[in-house]
């Protein structure tokens, strides 16, 4: 998914100077070698992140985008321990789009796996400097003076100087050539657990979302899109429309044919969102469905699983000969897997609010990618990249959705044509219809297993529309990044595999959604183990165990190469928390899946019971390995969520579409687990010095493979396709 | 013009009667903290409370709310300022969207059930989607609540 950092190669810290009288401390880092995720084509450049006022208050910088994962609170409070602040003189400021501030594209679960370093070195840099300054007062040495808790102490007479007085002396000080981070031992924050910064906005309803943003004399604006793909608009009539009282007028929206490029459309300019929407519902439209106003989803599904079963492209790396081994089997097994699409829906759906003015343009939105929404503004209004700024305003949940910012596009041109401040805002049916979904899938996996139930063939075939499709014409083949979450490099000791790859065109924007591709191949993968356990005969656990085989680490051109004692010690302690192998009431049962995304090591065991036909989750037990932990409890927080977000994945997720359009609209149509739906979740982090991995979205691939597995344990029914609601189990 | 009784404080407003009560909230009395997730009454983000009962405020129009005591997030009871306390205790919210509405819910509850049971609380608030998957700490908190309304 993405290219290898080196941080250690980094310039690090220049002083930008003082502004409205404080220090602001920034870090100039560049790398080497570029992120090469295809949304991605931007370098590290100068940024600044600490600003040390002289009353002491202290404002760090967040520069990714606050989802939910708690990255305003973890990311600053590295900044903070390392410079031995006082976490109550801190608060957050969040950053603008803006390349100073390097990659600020938060997805991938990535943040702390690669800036945590950067910050950690930027509160060091920090605290070097504000000793340097009390030494030099004191007329001592350094290594006389120590800080802590927003003072500078002299060891050797216990005076003491606030951090807010050194202010202007830090400015007469050089910038150290090289900080020492701090001992695990000596952590005040990270590693433990802070609740979080934004908790009293939280509270009190004062976050400011992207749908809170307000301007003097904005207007809101519905839109309504085709409901096929890249349809367009034919004819519309807006008579009706223009009765609704608060509607102000009616502007048709182009289509803008490049990657996060809005569709088009019609849309309502009213005083306030619900004119806006009632006007919305009084439009007559004619559309031109295009070329995707046919699309099936379950003829498609039925279509790509046809293909797997007959031919496919091979997709290294091969080992062995499956069709030997398949020749010499005492028992062959082979399934076929099928997902449907999903949609994200955060609860807060897609909005932005625009204004255009004096060849200069502003947005407020909840963003996870600003700077892709700051160059596509720029490029669409044919201004400076200078003259766009981008404010990131909390996001009400993002799941990939918000990294695609066609919804900035859309505010942007009608800020432009109407001369006025616009809030485009997406209703619930918007969100649901004309998202970038989640691929539809199909997968076929056969092996071979010899007469002591040990795996000796494997093969495993793949079939989904491409994210990449979203970005180039005429992709027709899942791209390498997406087989290489877990399909063709699965953490299995086989002696002959073959993995391959069926063609898979796209009818709807295909877009990446929390876990992306892990899902289906977490599913396909974890489902497939669990029957041949029990064509093999044996214990679930132990089998699976044996199939991964012997400590090894990977190899492979990998920050975090695959370590399968890692992935080992989750699955046992999952299945030891969970007292696997007890005896159960009846009719419940026990499963369990693991899966190794975004380079974090996650088992899930998951106990139900089937009574009448209906599956009830009785407990979660989930364990995580994601190396060093930064926030404790944001960590277990995520992981909870994650097995919420599975939970509903596995009873309700399903978006289908008939004749080019999505036949879900809303919440009751397209479920959510609720509360009555979960159970207790245990979650157990293992203790770890190796470098910090993914947190946000490795949780979720087990979830949904556990809760099947669990029901056929319980039951000795094999679901094979999703959700389950489909199957009359819930 | 129609008057709205917000936390106390009456609002008149220019809006048709059958606009939502969200809407005018949000839109034209500028009360953000009341959020909009489905607008027909399945996700329980817009909840807000009158004469303390929790209800949703894009199912009801403007009309309904005239006359009653309306509190919404901004708002202040003591049931709502024990439940915050036990909020940032537990550290409940992700990304926090739809924590309003929970509170609200969760307020309406204690109103209602001064010591709810793990039971009641799934039935009280099942109404209400978290998106990143709170429920075990949501349910948690109103059992912390209770813990510090009774010390």
């Amino acid at each position: 998914m993405e290219g290898m950092q080196n941080m250690s190669r980094r310039n690090f810290v220049k002083v930008f100077g003082l502004a409205s009288g404080g220090l602001i401390i920034g870090c100039q880092f560049s790398s080497e070698k570029k992120i090469v995720r295809i949304d991605d084509g931007t370098t590290f450049t100068p940024n600044l992140f600490v600003q040390l006022k002289k009353d002491g208050k202290l404002i760090l910088v967040c520069s990714r985008s606050e989802m939910g994962q708690g990255i305003r609170t973890s990311l600053t409070s590295a900044i903070a321990d390392e410079m031995e602040a006082d976490w109550n003189y801190v608060s957050v400021e969040q950053a603008t789009g803006d390349k100073k501030f390097g990659n600020q594209n938060t997805d991938g679960s990535r943040s702390v796996r690669t800036i945590l370093d950067p910050m950690r070195k930027m509160g060091a840099t920090a605290k070097a400097m504000l000793i340097s300054a009390a030494a030099k007062k004191w007329q001592v040495s350094e290594s006389d003076c120590t800080a802590e808790m927003h003072y500078v102490i002299n060891k050797n007479n216990n005076k003491k100087l606030f951090f807010g007085d050194l202010v202007e002396d830090t400015m007469q000080i050089e910038i150290p050539k090289d900080v020492t981070l701090k001992d695990k031992k000596d952590f005040k924050y990270i590693g433990k657990t802070l609740k979080s910064i934004d908790i009293k906005d939280f509270t009190h309803g004062s976050a400011i979302y992207g749908l809170d943003a307000r301007l003097p004399n904005m207007k809101f604006a519905t839109i309504a899109r085709c409901p096929s793909a890249f349809g367009t608009v034919k004819s519309f009539d807006k008579t009706n429309t223009l009765k609704v009282a608060g509607v102000e007028s009616v502007v048709e929206l182009e289509q803008v044919k490049k990657p996060f490029g809005m569709f088009g459309g019609v849309a309502v300019i009213a005083t306030n969102t619900w004119a806006a929407i009632q006007g919305r519902n009084n439009l007559d439209i004619t559309w031109n469905n295009g070329k995707n106003g046919k699309y099936d989803s379950k003829k498609y599904k039925q279509k790509i699983t046809n293909r797997l079963h007959n031919k496919a492209k091979v997709v290294p790396p091969t080992t062995g000969n499956v069709n030997t081994a398949f020749s010499k089997a005492s028992q062959i097994v082979e399934a076929t897997y099928q997902l449907p699409h999903l949609a994200h829906a955060p609860m807060e759906t897609p909005n932005a609010l625009a204004w255009v003015h004096d060849g200069k343009c502003e947005v407020w939105a909840p963003l996870q990618d600003p700077q892709t929404a700051r160059a596509d503004t720029a490029a669409y209004l044919g201004i400076d990249l200078k003259d766009v700024t981008i404010n990131v305003t909390f996001l009400g949940g993002g799941f990939g959705r918000k990294s695609k910012p066609d919804f900035v596009n859309e505010a942007v041109a009608l800020s432009k044509k109407i001369n006025a401040p616009v809030q485009v805002v997406w209703t619930r049916e918007d969100d649901v219809q004309n998202s970038y979904y989640h691929a539809t899938s199909a997968q076929y996996l056969k092996a071979s297993l010899d007469k002591n139930g040990t795996v000796t063939g494997w093969l495993h075939r793949t079939a989904f529309p491409s994210i990449n499709s979203t970005f180039m014409p005429k992709v027709d083949y899942a791209a390498g990044w997406e087989i290489g979450q877990g399909m063709n490099n699965n953490p299995f000791e086989i002696e002959n595999t073959r993995f391959e790859n069926a063609k898979a065109e796209a009818y709807v924007r295909i877009g990446w959604l929390r876990s992306v591709c892990a899902i289906f191949h977490s599913f396909g993968i974890n489902s497939f183990i669990d029957e041949l356990a029990d064509k093999a005969q044996k214990d679930p656990l132990q089998f699976k165990l044996d199939l991964i085989g012997k400590d090894k680490i990977r190899e492979e051109n990998s920050p975090h190469p695959l370590n399968t004692k890692r992935l080992k010690n989750v699955i046992n302690i999952a299945a030891k928390k969970a007292n696997w192998g007890r005896n159960l009431p009846e009719g419940h049962g026990l499963g369990i899946a693991f899966y190794y995304s975004f380079y974090s090591y996650v088992a899930t065991v998951v106990e139900v019971s089937v009574i009448n036909n209906k599956v009830k989750l009785h407990n979660i037990w989930t364990v995580l390995d994601c190396g060093m932990i930064l926030n404790k409890d944001n960590v277990l927080n995520q992981m909870q969520g994650a097995a919420v977000f599975g939970t509903s994945i596995a009873l309700h997720g399903k978006i289908t579409a008939k004749d080019g359009a999505i036949e879900q609209s809303n919440f009751h149509d397209y479920k959510m687990a609720r509360m009555n739906d979960i159970p207790p979740i245990d979650v157990t982090l293992v203790e770890s010095d190796e470098a910090p991995t993914g947190v946000g979205e490795p949780g979720v691939p087990p979830v949904a493979p556990a809760i099947t597995n669990a029901i056929f344990n319980a039951t000795g029914k094999r679901y094979r396709s999703l959700p389950l609601s489909d199957h009359g189990l819930v | 013009m129609k008057t709205l009784t917000i936390n106390g404080k009456n609002h008149n407003i220019e809006a048709q009667g059958d606009m939502p009560l969200l809407w005018a909230i949000r839109d034209i009395i500028g009360l953000t903290g009341t959020k909009y997730g489905c607008g027909i009454s399945q996700c329980g983000a817009c909840s807000i409370l009158i004469d303390g009962e929790v209800v949703r405020s894009c199912s009801l129009p403007v009309s309904y709310g005239i006359g009653k005591q309306i509190t919404t997030i901004e708002g202040k009871t003591d049931n709502l300022e024990i439940l915050r306390k036990a909020w940032e205790e537990i550290n409940v919210p992700q990304c926090g969207y739809c924590q309003s509405g929970q509170l609200m819910a969760a307020t309406s509850l204690l109103n209602n059930n001064p010591n709810p049971t793990d039971q009641d609380i799934d039935k009280a608030m099942s109404g209400n989607i978290c998106r990143c998957g709170t429920y075990p700490r949501i349910r948690k908190a109103i059992h912390t609540a209770v813990k510090l309304k009774n010390k």
